[in-house]
Protein backbone atom coordinates (compact mmCIF):
# COMPACT_ATOMS: atom_id res chain seq x y z
CA UNK A 1 0.00 0.00 0.00
CA UNK A 2 2.35 2.93 -0.97
CA UNK A 3 -1.23 5.39 -2.79
CA UNK A 4 -1.65 6.52 0.23
CA UNK A 5 -5.33 5.45 0.73
CA UNK A 6 -6.28 3.61 4.07
CA UNK A 7 -6.36 -0.01 3.69
CA UNK A 8 -9.48 -0.23 6.45
CA UNK A 9 -12.50 2.05 6.14
CA UNK A 10 -16.06 1.22 7.53
CA UNK A 11 -18.70 3.83 6.18
CA UNK A 12 -21.94 3.52 8.33
CA UNK A 13 -21.72 -0.21 8.46
CA UNK A 14 -25.09 -2.13 9.44
CA UNK A 15 -25.67 -5.59 10.69
CA UNK A 16 -29.04 -7.10 12.53
CA UNK A 17 -29.51 -10.45 13.35
CA UNK A 18 -33.19 -10.89 13.66
CA UNK A 19 -34.01 -8.47 16.54
CA UNK A 20 -31.02 -7.45 17.91
CA UNK A 21 -28.37 -4.86 16.23
CA UNK A 22 -25.37 -5.68 15.93
CA UNK A 23 -23.77 -2.70 14.11
CA UNK A 24 -25.43 0.42 13.55
CA UNK A 25 -23.48 2.54 11.22
CA UNK A 26 -20.30 1.53 12.03
CA UNK A 27 -17.02 3.97 10.88
CA UNK A 28 -14.08 3.11 11.05
CA UNK A 29 -10.52 4.25 9.02
CA UNK A 30 -7.37 2.43 9.28
CA UNK A 31 -4.11 4.12 7.60
CA UNK A 32 -1.85 1.45 5.76
CA UNK A 33 1.02 0.02 8.06
CA UNK A 34 -1.11 1.23 10.95
CA UNK A 35 -3.00 -0.52 13.96
CA UNK A 36 -6.30 0.12 15.11
CA UNK A 37 -7.72 -1.45 18.29
CA UNK A 38 -11.21 -1.99 18.72
CA UNK A 39 -11.99 -2.21 22.37
CA UNK A 40 -15.33 -2.97 23.49
CA UNK A 41 -17.38 -5.44 25.62
CA UNK A 42 -19.21 -8.15 25.00
CA UNK A 43 -22.10 -8.01 21.60
CA UNK A 44 -20.45 -4.47 20.84
CA UNK A 45 -20.32 -5.61 17.16
CA UNK A 46 -16.76 -6.54 17.50
CA UNK A 47 -16.27 -9.80 16.11
CA UNK A 48 -19.49 -9.03 13.46
CA UNK A 49 -17.97 -5.87 12.14
CA UNK A 50 -14.46 -7.68 11.76
CA UNK A 51 -16.36 -10.87 10.24
CA UNK A 52 -18.15 -8.28 7.61
CA UNK A 53 -14.27 -7.08 6.50
CA UNK A 54 -12.62 -10.24 5.86
CA UNK A 55 -15.97 -11.18 3.84
CA UNK A 56 -17.66 -14.14 6.12
CA UNK A 57 -20.55 -11.65 6.75
CA UNK A 58 -22.60 -9.30 4.05
CA UNK A 59 -23.72 -6.59 5.61
CA UNK A 60 -27.17 -5.43 5.91
CA UNK A 61 -25.98 -1.74 4.88
CA UNK A 62 -23.12 0.67 5.06
CA UNK A 63 -19.63 0.34 3.07
CA UNK A 64 -16.36 -2.03 3.45
CA UNK A 65 -13.42 -1.81 2.14
CA UNK A 66 -10.24 -3.56 2.83
CA UNK A 67 -6.72 -2.51 0.54
CA UNK A 68 -8.67 -0.58 -1.25
CA UNK A 69 -11.15 -3.15 -2.32
CA UNK A 70 -14.87 -3.32 -1.65
CA UNK A 71 -15.57 -6.26 0.62
CA UNK A 72 -18.84 -7.22 -1.17
CA UNK A 73 -17.80 -6.23 -4.68
CA UNK A 74 -14.24 -8.32 -4.68
CA UNK A 75 -14.36 -10.58 -1.91
CA UNK A 76 -11.91 -13.34 -3.44
CA UNK A 77 -9.48 -10.30 -4.21
CA UNK A 78 -9.84 -9.62 -0.89
CA UNK A 79 -9.99 -12.49 0.57
CA UNK A 80 -6.13 -13.07 -1.17
CA UNK A 81 -4.86 -9.97 0.62
CA UNK A 82 -5.84 -10.52 4.27
CA UNK A 83 -4.95 -12.91 7.15
CA UNK A 84 -7.44 -13.99 10.04
CA UNK A 85 -6.97 -14.84 13.79
CA UNK A 86 -9.58 -15.35 15.55
CA UNK A 87 -10.56 -15.97 19.13
CA UNK A 88 -10.10 -19.73 19.06
CA UNK A 89 -6.96 -21.92 17.55
CA UNK A 90 -7.97 -22.60 13.85
CA UNK A 91 -5.99 -24.86 13.41
CA UNK A 92 -6.02 -28.48 12.65
CA UNK A 93 -4.45 -29.98 16.16
CA UNK A 94 -4.24 -33.62 14.30
CA UNK A 95 -1.71 -32.29 12.12
CA UNK A 96 1.95 -31.06 12.71
CA UNK A 97 2.53 -27.65 12.55
CA UNK A 98 4.49 -27.88 9.25
CA UNK A 99 1.57 -30.06 7.55
CA UNK A 100 -0.83 -27.15 8.88
CA UNK A 101 1.43 -24.08 6.89
CA UNK A 102 1.35 -26.65 3.95
CA UNK A 103 -2.06 -27.09 3.92
CA UNK A 104 -2.91 -23.77 4.72
CA UNK A 105 -0.68 -22.80 1.85
CA UNK A 106 -1.74 -24.70 -0.72
CA UNK A 107 -5.23 -24.07 -0.16
CA UNK A 108 -3.72 -20.08 -0.41
CA UNK A 109 -2.59 -21.72 -3.86
CA UNK A 110 0.84 -21.79 -3.55
CA UNK A 111 2.78 -24.60 -5.45
CA UNK A 112 3.38 -27.50 -3.37
CA UNK A 113 7.28 -26.71 -3.77
CA UNK A 114 6.52 -23.01 -2.44
CA UNK A 115 4.34 -24.27 0.07
CA UNK A 116 6.58 -26.31 1.58
CA UNK A 117 9.67 -23.18 1.58
CA UNK A 118 6.98 -21.11 3.38
CA UNK A 119 5.95 -23.38 5.71
CA UNK A 120 9.61 -23.84 7.10
CA UNK A 121 10.08 -19.92 7.09
CA UNK A 122 7.57 -19.17 9.39
CA UNK A 123 7.89 -22.00 11.28
CA UNK A 124 11.87 -20.03 11.92
CA UNK A 125 9.89 -16.49 11.80
CA UNK A 126 7.33 -17.92 14.61
CA UNK A 127 9.84 -19.77 16.83
CA UNK A 128 8.61 -23.24 16.04
CA UNK A 129 11.07 -24.75 13.97
CA UNK A 130 12.12 -27.65 16.85
CA UNK A 131 8.36 -28.79 17.32
CA UNK A 132 7.11 -28.23 13.85
CA UNK A 133 6.78 -32.16 13.17
CA UNK A 134 5.28 -32.54 16.22
CA UNK A 135 1.36 -32.93 16.30
CA UNK A 136 -0.43 -29.81 17.04
CA UNK A 137 -2.05 -30.80 19.56
CA UNK A 138 1.08 -31.16 21.83
CA UNK A 139 1.55 -27.81 21.91
CA UNK A 140 1.37 -25.29 24.73
CA UNK A 141 -1.77 -22.75 24.56
CA UNK A 142 1.59 -20.15 23.30
CA UNK A 143 2.69 -22.16 20.40
CA UNK A 144 -0.80 -22.96 19.16
CA UNK A 145 -1.15 -18.93 19.29
CA UNK A 146 1.51 -18.53 17.61
CA UNK A 147 1.07 -21.41 14.65
CA UNK A 148 -2.30 -20.00 14.27
CA UNK A 149 -0.73 -16.21 13.60
CA UNK A 150 2.29 -18.41 11.11
CA UNK A 151 -0.95 -19.48 9.08
CA UNK A 152 -2.69 -16.13 9.06
CA UNK A 153 0.96 -14.46 7.66
CA UNK A 154 1.28 -17.04 4.80
CA UNK A 155 0.82 -15.00 2.36
CA UNK A 156 2.42 -11.82 4.10
CA UNK A 157 -1.00 -10.06 3.82
CA UNK A 158 -1.62 -6.59 3.39
CA UNK A 159 -3.94 -6.19 5.94
CA UNK A 160 -4.20 -8.77 9.37
CA UNK A 161 -7.24 -9.11 11.64
CA UNK A 162 -6.82 -9.99 14.79
CA UNK A 163 -9.84 -10.86 16.87
CA UNK A 164 -9.64 -11.13 20.36
CA UNK A 165 -5.84 -12.96 19.83
CA UNK A 166 -5.40 -12.90 23.81
CA UNK A 167 -8.34 -13.65 25.18
CA UNK A 168 -8.18 -16.59 27.83
CA UNK A 169 -4.77 -16.65 27.52
CA UNK A 170 -2.39 -16.25 30.45
CA UNK A 171 -0.26 -13.09 30.40
CA UNK A 172 2.91 -14.94 29.06
CA UNK A 173 0.97 -16.17 25.59
CA UNK A 174 -0.14 -12.59 26.25
CA UNK A 175 3.20 -10.92 25.71
CA UNK A 176 3.88 -13.74 23.47
CA UNK A 177 1.14 -12.04 20.82
CA UNK A 178 2.30 -8.99 21.31
CA UNK A 179 5.65 -9.45 20.18
CA UNK A 180 4.80 -11.21 17.19
CA UNK A 181 2.55 -8.91 16.20
CA UNK A 182 4.72 -5.91 16.76
CA UNK A 183 7.22 -7.55 14.47
CA UNK A 184 5.03 -8.12 11.85
CA UNK A 185 3.20 -4.52 11.98
CA UNK A 186 7.44 -3.47 11.56
CA UNK A 187 7.22 -5.38 8.33
CA UNK A 188 4.33 -2.74 7.21
CA UNK A 189 1.29 -4.60 7.92
CA UNK A 190 -1.82 -3.37 8.38
CA UNK A 191 -3.52 -4.54 11.67
CA UNK A 192 -6.94 -4.32 12.83
CA UNK A 193 -6.90 -6.19 16.75
CA UNK A 194 -10.21 -6.29 18.65
CA UNK A 195 -9.85 -6.97 22.35
CA UNK A 196 -11.22 -6.46 25.89
CA UNK A 197 -7.95 -5.37 27.11
CA UNK A 198 -7.27 -1.30 27.49
CA UNK A 199 -3.77 -2.67 28.26
CA UNK A 200 -3.73 -4.84 24.93
CA UNK A 201 -4.58 -1.55 23.03
CA UNK A 202 -2.22 0.60 24.74
CA UNK A 203 0.67 -1.88 23.74
CA UNK A 204 -0.08 -2.46 20.63
CA UNK A 205 -2.52 0.27 18.70
CA UNK A 206 -1.80 3.51 17.07
CA UNK A 207 -5.21 4.19 17.44
CA UNK A 208 -7.94 2.91 19.14
CA UNK A 209 -11.55 3.07 18.86
CA UNK A 210 -13.83 2.38 21.05
CA UNK A 211 -17.26 0.90 19.94
CA UNK A 212 -20.76 -0.15 22.44
CA UNK A 213 -23.69 -1.16 20.35
CA UNK A 214 -22.66 -1.57 17.20
CA UNK A 215 -21.17 2.31 17.01
CA UNK A 216 -18.14 3.86 18.01
CA UNK A 217 -18.01 6.16 20.88
CA UNK A 218 -15.00 7.26 20.87
CA UNK A 219 -11.38 7.39 18.92
CA UNK A 220 -8.15 8.45 19.61
CA UNK A 221 -4.36 7.44 21.11
CA UNK A 222 -4.61 5.31 23.56
CA UNK A 223 -2.80 7.97 25.25
CA UNK A 224 -5.28 11.05 24.49
CA UNK A 225 -8.22 8.57 25.77
CA UNK A 226 -6.14 7.37 28.81
CA UNK A 227 -6.22 11.59 29.81
CA UNK A 228 -9.94 11.35 29.48
CA UNK A 229 -10.16 8.56 31.78
CA UNK A 230 -7.29 9.99 33.97
CA UNK A 231 -4.00 7.95 34.77
CA UNK A 232 -5.33 6.52 37.92
CA UNK A 233 -8.60 5.55 39.44
CA UNK A 234 -9.11 6.33 43.47
CA UNK A 235 -11.92 4.11 45.12
CA UNK A 236 -12.87 4.65 48.20
CA UNK A 237 -15.56 2.16 50.10
CA UNK A 238 -17.15 4.17 53.22
CA UNK A 239 -18.85 2.93 56.35
CA UNK A 240 -22.53 4.48 55.91
CA UNK A 241 -24.22 5.80 53.52
CA UNK A 242 -23.62 9.74 54.61
CA UNK A 243 -20.16 8.97 54.09
CA UNK A 244 -21.05 7.63 50.51
CA UNK A 245 -22.33 11.67 50.06
CA UNK A 246 -19.18 13.06 51.75
CA UNK A 247 -16.94 11.00 49.39
CA UNK A 248 -18.79 11.56 46.41
CA UNK A 249 -18.58 15.50 47.17
CA UNK A 250 -14.60 15.00 47.65
CA UNK A 251 -13.91 13.03 45.00
CA UNK A 252 -15.80 15.54 42.47
CA UNK A 253 -13.66 18.26 43.49
CA UNK A 254 -10.84 16.56 43.20
CA UNK A 255 -11.19 14.83 39.69
CA UNK A 256 -12.28 16.46 36.13
CA UNK A 257 -15.07 13.31 36.15
CA UNK A 258 -18.30 12.54 38.00
CA UNK A 259 -17.45 10.21 40.36
CA UNK A 260 -19.16 6.61 40.15
CA UNK A 261 -21.23 5.99 43.04
CA UNK A 262 -22.36 2.59 43.39
CA UNK A 263 -24.57 2.79 46.89
CA UNK A 264 -25.25 -1.26 47.12
CA UNK A 265 -21.36 -1.28 47.72
CA UNK A 266 -21.12 1.86 49.66
CA UNK A 267 -18.18 2.43 46.66
CA UNK A 268 -17.05 5.81 45.24
CA UNK A 269 -14.88 5.82 41.89
CA UNK A 270 -13.05 8.54 40.33
CA UNK A 271 -10.31 9.07 37.86
CA UNK A 272 -7.16 11.54 38.73
CA UNK A 273 -4.09 12.55 36.95
CA UNK A 274 -1.59 12.93 39.98
CA UNK A 275 -1.58 9.36 41.42
CA UNK A 276 -0.16 9.86 45.13
CA UNK A 277 -0.84 13.99 45.20
CA UNK A 278 -4.47 13.14 44.21
CA UNK A 279 -5.10 10.21 46.54
CA UNK A 280 -3.37 12.12 49.27
CA UNK A 281 -5.32 15.24 48.85
CA UNK A 282 -8.85 13.09 48.64
CA UNK A 283 -7.55 11.40 52.14
CA UNK A 284 -6.94 14.52 53.72
CA UNK A 285 -10.18 16.15 52.66
CA UNK A 286 -12.23 12.81 53.74
CA UNK A 287 -10.37 13.08 57.25
CA UNK A 288 -11.18 16.53 57.54
CA UNK A 289 -14.61 15.65 56.99
CA UNK A 290 -14.74 12.95 59.58
CA UNK A 291 -15.98 10.51 57.22
CA UNK A 292 -15.52 6.89 58.08
CA UNK A 293 -13.12 5.41 55.39
CA UNK A 294 -13.40 1.42 55.25
CA UNK A 295 -11.30 1.02 51.97
CA UNK A 296 -8.95 2.41 49.71
CA UNK A 297 -7.31 1.78 46.66
CA UNK A 298 -5.36 3.84 43.64
CA UNK A 299 -5.10 1.79 40.94
CA UNK A 300 -4.75 1.75 37.11
CA UNK A 301 -8.09 2.58 35.12
CA UNK A 302 -9.83 -0.58 33.02
CA UNK A 303 -12.18 -1.04 30.19
CA UNK A 304 -14.45 -0.61 32.80
CA UNK A 305 -13.79 2.38 34.19
CA UNK A 306 -13.47 3.62 30.13
CA UNK A 307 -17.70 2.31 29.82
CA UNK A 308 -18.56 3.76 32.80
CA UNK A 309 -17.02 7.18 31.92
CA UNK A 310 -18.11 7.21 28.22
CA UNK A 311 -21.13 5.61 28.59
CA UNK A 312 -22.61 5.30 32.63
CA UNK A 313 -22.83 1.90 31.94
CA UNK A 314 -21.05 -1.07 33.22
CA UNK A 315 -18.52 -2.92 30.42
CA UNK A 316 -19.84 -6.93 31.11
CA UNK A 317 -23.29 -5.42 32.24
CA UNK A 318 -24.05 -9.52 31.97
CA UNK A 319 -26.71 -8.65 28.95
CA UNK A 320 -27.12 -11.91 27.69
CA UNK A 321 -28.55 -11.20 24.11
CA UNK A 322 -27.23 -13.59 22.06
CA UNK A 323 -25.89 -12.15 19.08
CA UNK A 324 -22.58 -14.23 17.22
CA UNK A 325 -20.25 -12.20 19.48
CA UNK A 326 -21.71 -14.18 22.64
CA UNK A 327 -22.00 -17.25 20.86
CA UNK A 328 -18.72 -17.61 20.24
CA UNK A 329 -17.22 -16.21 22.92
CA UNK A 330 -18.92 -18.63 25.02
CA UNK A 331 -18.24 -21.73 23.06
CA UNK A 332 -14.42 -20.32 23.53
CA UNK B 1 -5.18 -21.96 -13.74
CA UNK B 2 -9.22 -22.08 -14.34
CA UNK B 3 -11.54 -21.76 -11.29
CA UNK B 4 -12.60 -25.51 -12.48
CA UNK B 5 -9.00 -26.93 -12.05
CA UNK B 6 -8.78 -25.19 -8.49
CA UNK B 7 -11.70 -26.27 -7.19
CA UNK B 8 -10.57 -29.75 -7.76
CA UNK B 9 -6.51 -28.94 -6.16
CA UNK B 10 -8.46 -27.45 -3.42
CA UNK B 11 -10.90 -30.37 -2.83
CA UNK B 12 -7.51 -32.81 -3.13
CA UNK B 13 -5.82 -30.89 -0.59
CA UNK B 14 -8.30 -31.36 1.92
CA UNK B 15 -9.37 -34.72 0.87
CA UNK B 16 -5.19 -35.20 1.79
CA UNK B 17 -5.99 -33.63 4.90
CA UNK B 18 -8.79 -35.77 6.17
CA UNK B 19 -6.93 -38.93 5.20
CA UNK B 20 -3.68 -37.56 7.04
CA UNK B 21 -6.40 -37.59 10.08
CA UNK B 22 -6.40 -41.33 10.07
CA UNK B 23 -2.72 -41.94 9.19
CA UNK B 24 -2.09 -39.97 12.47
CA UNK B 25 -4.99 -41.28 14.32
CA UNK B 26 -5.61 -44.76 13.50
CA UNK B 27 -8.11 -45.04 16.90
CA UNK B 28 -10.25 -43.10 14.40
CA UNK B 29 -10.22 -45.66 12.31
CA UNK B 30 -9.97 -48.25 14.52
CA UNK B 31 -13.36 -47.21 15.68
CA UNK B 32 -15.22 -47.33 12.19
CA UNK B 33 -13.80 -51.09 11.83
CA UNK B 34 -14.12 -51.88 15.20
CA UNK B 35 -17.83 -51.23 15.15
CA UNK B 36 -18.88 -53.68 12.17
CA UNK B 37 -16.82 -56.25 14.09
CA UNK B 38 -18.63 -55.81 17.46
CA UNK B 39 -21.95 -55.61 15.89
CA UNK B 40 -21.04 -58.82 14.13
CA UNK B 41 -19.75 -60.54 17.31
CA UNK B 42 -22.89 -58.88 19.10
CA UNK B 43 -25.32 -59.42 16.65
CA UNK B 44 -24.59 -62.41 14.73
CA UNK B 45 -23.53 -64.48 17.99
CA UNK B 46 -25.48 -63.30 20.73
CA UNK B 47 -28.91 -62.26 19.50
CA UNK B 48 -28.61 -64.72 16.47
CA UNK B 49 -28.78 -67.46 18.27
CA UNK B 50 -32.20 -66.60 19.17
CA UNK B 51 -33.65 -64.91 16.65
CA UNK B 52 -35.34 -66.85 14.16
CA UNK B 53 -35.01 -65.61 10.12
CA UNK B 54 -38.33 -66.03 7.97
CA UNK B 55 -37.35 -69.12 5.47
CA UNK B 56 -35.30 -70.61 7.90
CA UNK B 57 -31.41 -69.16 6.33
CA UNK B 58 -28.41 -68.60 8.50
CA UNK B 59 -29.03 -65.60 10.61
CA UNK B 60 -25.59 -64.30 10.03
CA UNK B 61 -25.63 -64.72 6.10
CA UNK B 62 -29.26 -62.89 6.48
CA UNK B 63 -27.25 -60.27 9.33
CA UNK B 64 -24.57 -59.24 7.06
CA UNK B 65 -26.52 -57.03 4.49
CA UNK B 66 -28.33 -55.35 7.24
CA UNK B 67 -24.30 -54.27 8.78
CA UNK B 68 -23.47 -53.05 5.51
CA UNK B 69 -26.13 -50.95 5.56
CA UNK B 70 -25.89 -50.06 9.38
CA UNK B 71 -21.82 -49.04 8.41
CA UNK B 72 -23.62 -46.53 5.99
CA UNK B 73 -25.65 -45.02 8.31
CA UNK B 74 -23.45 -44.49 10.90
CA UNK B 75 -21.00 -42.76 8.68
CA UNK B 76 -22.89 -39.77 8.98
CA UNK B 77 -21.36 -39.47 12.57
CA UNK B 78 -18.27 -39.39 10.82
CA UNK B 79 -19.52 -36.05 8.61
CA UNK B 80 -21.19 -34.67 11.61
CA UNK B 81 -17.89 -34.94 13.88
CA UNK B 82 -16.17 -32.98 11.08
CA UNK B 83 -18.18 -30.70 10.00
CA UNK B 84 -19.13 -29.58 14.16
CA UNK B 85 -15.40 -29.64 15.04
CA UNK B 86 -13.98 -27.41 12.28
CA UNK B 87 -16.86 -24.62 12.65
CA UNK B 88 -16.46 -24.75 16.69
CA UNK B 89 -12.64 -24.70 16.32
CA UNK B 90 -13.30 -21.62 13.61
CA UNK B 91 -11.24 -23.49 10.92
CA UNK B 92 -14.50 -23.05 8.61
CA UNK B 93 -14.32 -19.57 9.04
CA UNK B 94 -10.40 -19.39 8.41
CA UNK B 95 -11.08 -21.67 4.89
CA UNK B 96 -13.77 -19.18 4.54
CA UNK B 97 -11.61 -16.11 4.41
CA UNK B 98 -8.89 -17.31 2.13
CA UNK B 99 -9.20 -16.98 -1.61
CA UNK B 100 -9.79 -21.17 -2.54
CA UNK B 101 -12.57 -22.21 -3.86
CA UNK B 102 -16.01 -22.35 -1.85
CA UNK B 103 -17.32 -25.91 -3.23
CA UNK B 104 -13.69 -27.44 -2.20
CA UNK B 105 -14.52 -26.69 1.85
CA UNK B 106 -17.51 -29.01 1.23
CA UNK B 107 -16.13 -31.35 -1.44
CA UNK B 108 -12.88 -32.41 0.94
CA UNK B 109 -15.08 -33.97 2.99
CA UNK B 110 -17.41 -36.09 0.86
CA UNK B 111 -14.38 -37.29 -1.05
CA UNK B 112 -12.87 -38.03 1.65
CA UNK B 113 -15.73 -40.01 2.87
CA UNK B 114 -16.56 -42.02 0.21
CA UNK B 115 -13.06 -43.55 0.19
CA UNK B 116 -13.81 -44.40 3.87
CA UNK B 117 -16.80 -45.58 3.22
CA UNK B 118 -14.97 -48.05 0.46
CA UNK B 119 -12.75 -49.12 2.82
CA UNK B 120 -15.14 -49.60 5.13
CA UNK B 121 -17.23 -51.69 3.41
CA UNK B 122 -13.89 -53.66 2.16
CA UNK B 123 -13.25 -54.77 5.91
CA UNK B 124 -16.48 -55.70 6.37
CA UNK B 125 -16.59 -57.84 3.61
CA UNK B 126 -13.89 -59.62 4.12
CA UNK B 127 -14.89 -60.11 7.58
CA UNK B 128 -18.10 -61.48 6.55
CA UNK B 129 -16.60 -64.05 4.67
CA UNK B 130 -14.79 -64.67 8.13
CA UNK B 131 -17.75 -65.42 9.40
CA UNK B 132 -19.16 -67.91 6.87
CA UNK B 133 -21.31 -65.03 5.01
CA UNK B 134 -20.93 -64.80 1.48
CA UNK B 135 -22.53 -63.81 -2.13
CA UNK B 136 -24.71 -66.26 -4.27
CA UNK B 137 -25.42 -64.75 -7.20
CA UNK B 138 -22.02 -63.90 -8.90
CA UNK B 139 -20.06 -61.06 -8.94
CA UNK B 140 -21.59 -58.49 -11.11
CA UNK B 141 -24.50 -58.49 -8.85
CA UNK B 142 -22.45 -58.65 -5.65
CA UNK B 143 -20.46 -55.20 -6.86
CA UNK B 144 -24.32 -54.03 -7.86
CA UNK B 145 -25.30 -54.50 -4.13
CA UNK B 146 -21.68 -52.24 -3.10
CA UNK B 147 -22.94 -49.87 -5.75
CA UNK B 148 -25.99 -49.67 -3.66
CA UNK B 149 -24.56 -49.27 -1.15
CA UNK B 150 -21.98 -46.46 -1.87
CA UNK B 151 -25.19 -44.66 -3.31
CA UNK B 152 -27.19 -45.02 0.19
CA UNK B 153 -23.51 -43.67 2.07
CA UNK B 154 -23.48 -41.07 -0.66
CA UNK B 155 -27.22 -39.24 0.28
CA UNK B 156 -26.41 -39.67 4.26
CA UNK B 157 -23.58 -37.63 3.43
CA UNK B 158 -25.41 -34.65 2.26
CA UNK B 159 -27.68 -35.23 5.85
CA UNK B 160 -24.68 -35.12 8.18
CA UNK B 161 -23.62 -32.27 6.39
CA UNK B 162 -26.95 -30.20 6.58
CA UNK B 163 -26.95 -31.49 10.19
CA UNK B 164 -23.08 -30.72 10.96
CA UNK B 165 -24.18 -26.92 9.67
CA UNK B 166 -26.95 -27.07 11.71
CA UNK B 167 -25.59 -27.92 15.38
CA UNK B 168 -22.02 -26.22 15.17
CA UNK B 169 -21.13 -28.27 18.05
CA UNK B 170 -19.13 -31.42 19.09
CA UNK B 171 -21.10 -32.23 21.96
CA UNK B 172 -24.45 -31.66 20.24
CA UNK B 173 -22.71 -33.71 17.49
CA UNK B 174 -21.95 -36.75 19.86
CA UNK B 175 -26.04 -36.43 21.26
CA UNK B 176 -27.72 -36.39 17.92
CA UNK B 177 -25.87 -39.37 16.53
CA UNK B 178 -27.41 -41.39 19.43
CA UNK B 179 -30.82 -40.62 17.66
CA UNK B 180 -29.17 -42.87 14.68
CA UNK B 181 -29.38 -46.03 16.78
CA UNK B 182 -33.79 -46.31 16.74
CA UNK B 183 -33.28 -45.36 13.19
CA UNK B 184 -31.40 -48.23 12.19
CA UNK B 185 -33.34 -50.62 14.62
CA UNK B 186 -36.35 -49.85 13.62
CA UNK B 187 -35.69 -51.24 9.63
CA UNK B 188 -34.85 -54.46 8.19
CA UNK B 189 -31.47 -54.31 9.45
CA UNK B 190 -31.79 -56.88 11.92
CA UNK B 191 -35.02 -58.57 12.22
CA UNK B 192 -37.46 -58.68 9.21
CA UNK B 193 -40.80 -56.46 9.60
CA UNK B 194 -42.75 -59.20 9.32
CA UNK B 195 -42.53 -60.06 12.59
CA UNK B 196 -43.14 -56.62 13.80
CA UNK B 197 -46.77 -55.37 14.81
CA UNK B 198 -48.89 -54.18 11.99
CA UNK B 199 -48.37 -50.09 12.22
CA UNK B 200 -44.35 -50.75 12.58
CA UNK B 201 -43.87 -52.62 9.74
CA UNK B 202 -45.04 -50.58 7.50
CA UNK B 203 -42.56 -48.15 9.24
CA UNK B 204 -39.95 -50.57 9.66
CA UNK B 205 -40.52 -51.44 5.27
CA UNK B 206 -40.91 -47.76 4.28
CA UNK B 207 -37.43 -47.02 6.19
CA UNK B 208 -35.45 -45.81 3.52
CA UNK B 209 -32.45 -48.00 4.77
CA UNK B 210 -34.74 -51.04 4.58
CA UNK B 211 -34.88 -50.84 0.83
CA UNK B 212 -31.34 -50.96 0.81
CA UNK B 213 -31.27 -53.40 2.85
CA UNK B 214 -33.49 -55.54 0.58
CA UNK B 215 -32.13 -54.88 -2.16
CA UNK B 216 -28.30 -55.93 -0.61
CA UNK B 217 -30.13 -59.56 0.63
CA UNK B 218 -30.91 -59.91 -3.43
CA UNK B 219 -28.59 -59.10 -4.78
CA UNK B 220 -26.13 -60.83 -2.60
CA UNK B 221 -28.59 -63.85 -2.69
CA UNK B 222 -28.76 -63.67 0.47
CA UNK B 223 -32.79 -64.19 1.37
CA UNK B 224 -35.61 -62.69 -0.60
CA UNK B 225 -37.84 -60.28 0.01
CA UNK B 226 -38.93 -59.56 3.39
CA UNK B 227 -42.57 -59.19 2.51
CA UNK B 228 -45.39 -59.25 0.30
CA UNK B 229 -45.59 -55.51 0.42
CA UNK B 230 -45.19 -53.13 -2.87
CA UNK B 231 -41.95 -51.41 -1.14
CA UNK B 232 -40.16 -54.81 -0.37
CA UNK B 233 -40.77 -56.52 -3.52
CA UNK B 234 -39.43 -53.49 -5.17
CA UNK B 235 -36.29 -53.30 -3.34
CA UNK B 236 -33.86 -52.63 -5.60
CA UNK B 237 -35.91 -49.91 -7.64
CA UNK B 238 -36.80 -48.39 -4.29
CA UNK B 239 -32.66 -48.75 -2.83
CA UNK B 240 -32.12 -45.98 -6.17
CA UNK B 241 -35.14 -43.98 -5.49
CA UNK B 242 -34.77 -42.93 -1.52
CA UNK B 243 -31.03 -42.30 -2.30
CA UNK B 244 -31.75 -40.08 -4.72
CA UNK B 245 -34.41 -38.71 -2.91
CA UNK B 246 -32.45 -37.58 0.18
CA UNK B 247 -29.73 -36.46 -1.73
CA UNK B 248 -32.32 -34.31 -3.96
CA UNK B 249 -33.32 -32.98 -0.49
CA UNK B 250 -30.66 -32.65 1.52
CA UNK B 251 -27.73 -31.57 -0.80
CA UNK B 252 -29.42 -28.64 -1.46
CA UNK B 253 -30.60 -27.92 2.31
CA UNK B 254 -26.79 -28.50 3.22
CA UNK B 255 -25.84 -25.78 0.53
CA UNK B 256 -27.92 -23.64 1.54
CA UNK B 257 -27.22 -23.21 4.86
CA UNK B 258 -22.83 -23.19 4.06
CA UNK B 259 -24.05 -19.82 1.95
CA UNK B 260 -26.50 -18.80 4.80
CA UNK B 261 -23.34 -18.46 7.37
CA UNK B 262 -22.42 -15.34 5.42
CA UNK B 263 -26.47 -13.78 6.07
Amino acid sequence: MTDGRPAIVAAGLRKRFGEKVALDGLDLEVPAGTVLGLLGPNGAGKTTAVSILTTLLRADGGRAEVAGLDVAAHAPEVRARIGLTGQTDAIDEILSGRQNLELFGRLHHLSPRESKRRAAELLEQFGLTEAGDRQAKGYSGGMKRRLDLAVSFITAPQVLFLDEPTTGQDPRNRMEVWSVVRELVAGGTTVLLTTHYLDEADQLADKISVVDRGRVIAEGTPDALKRRLGASQVDLVLRDDDGVTAAAGILARVSDAEPVVDRSRRSVSAPVHDRVASLTEVLQAVQAAGVAVEDVALRQPTLDDVFLQLTGSRADGGEADPTPDDAEEVAA
Amino acid sequence: MSSLRWTISDTLTLTKRDLLHWRYEPSRIAWTLAFPVMSILLFGYVFGSAIVVPGGEDYREYLMPGLFVMAAAFGITETLFGIAMDTERGITNRLRAMPMSRVAILGGGCVAAMINAVVNFVVMIAMGLVVGWSWHDGIVNALLAVLLLLLLRFSVLWIGIWTGLQIRSIETAGNVSGLLFPFTMISSIFVSPSQMPGWLQTIAEWNPLSSTVGAARELFGNGGPASDSWVAQHAIEMAIVWPLVLTAIFAPLAVRKYQAMSK
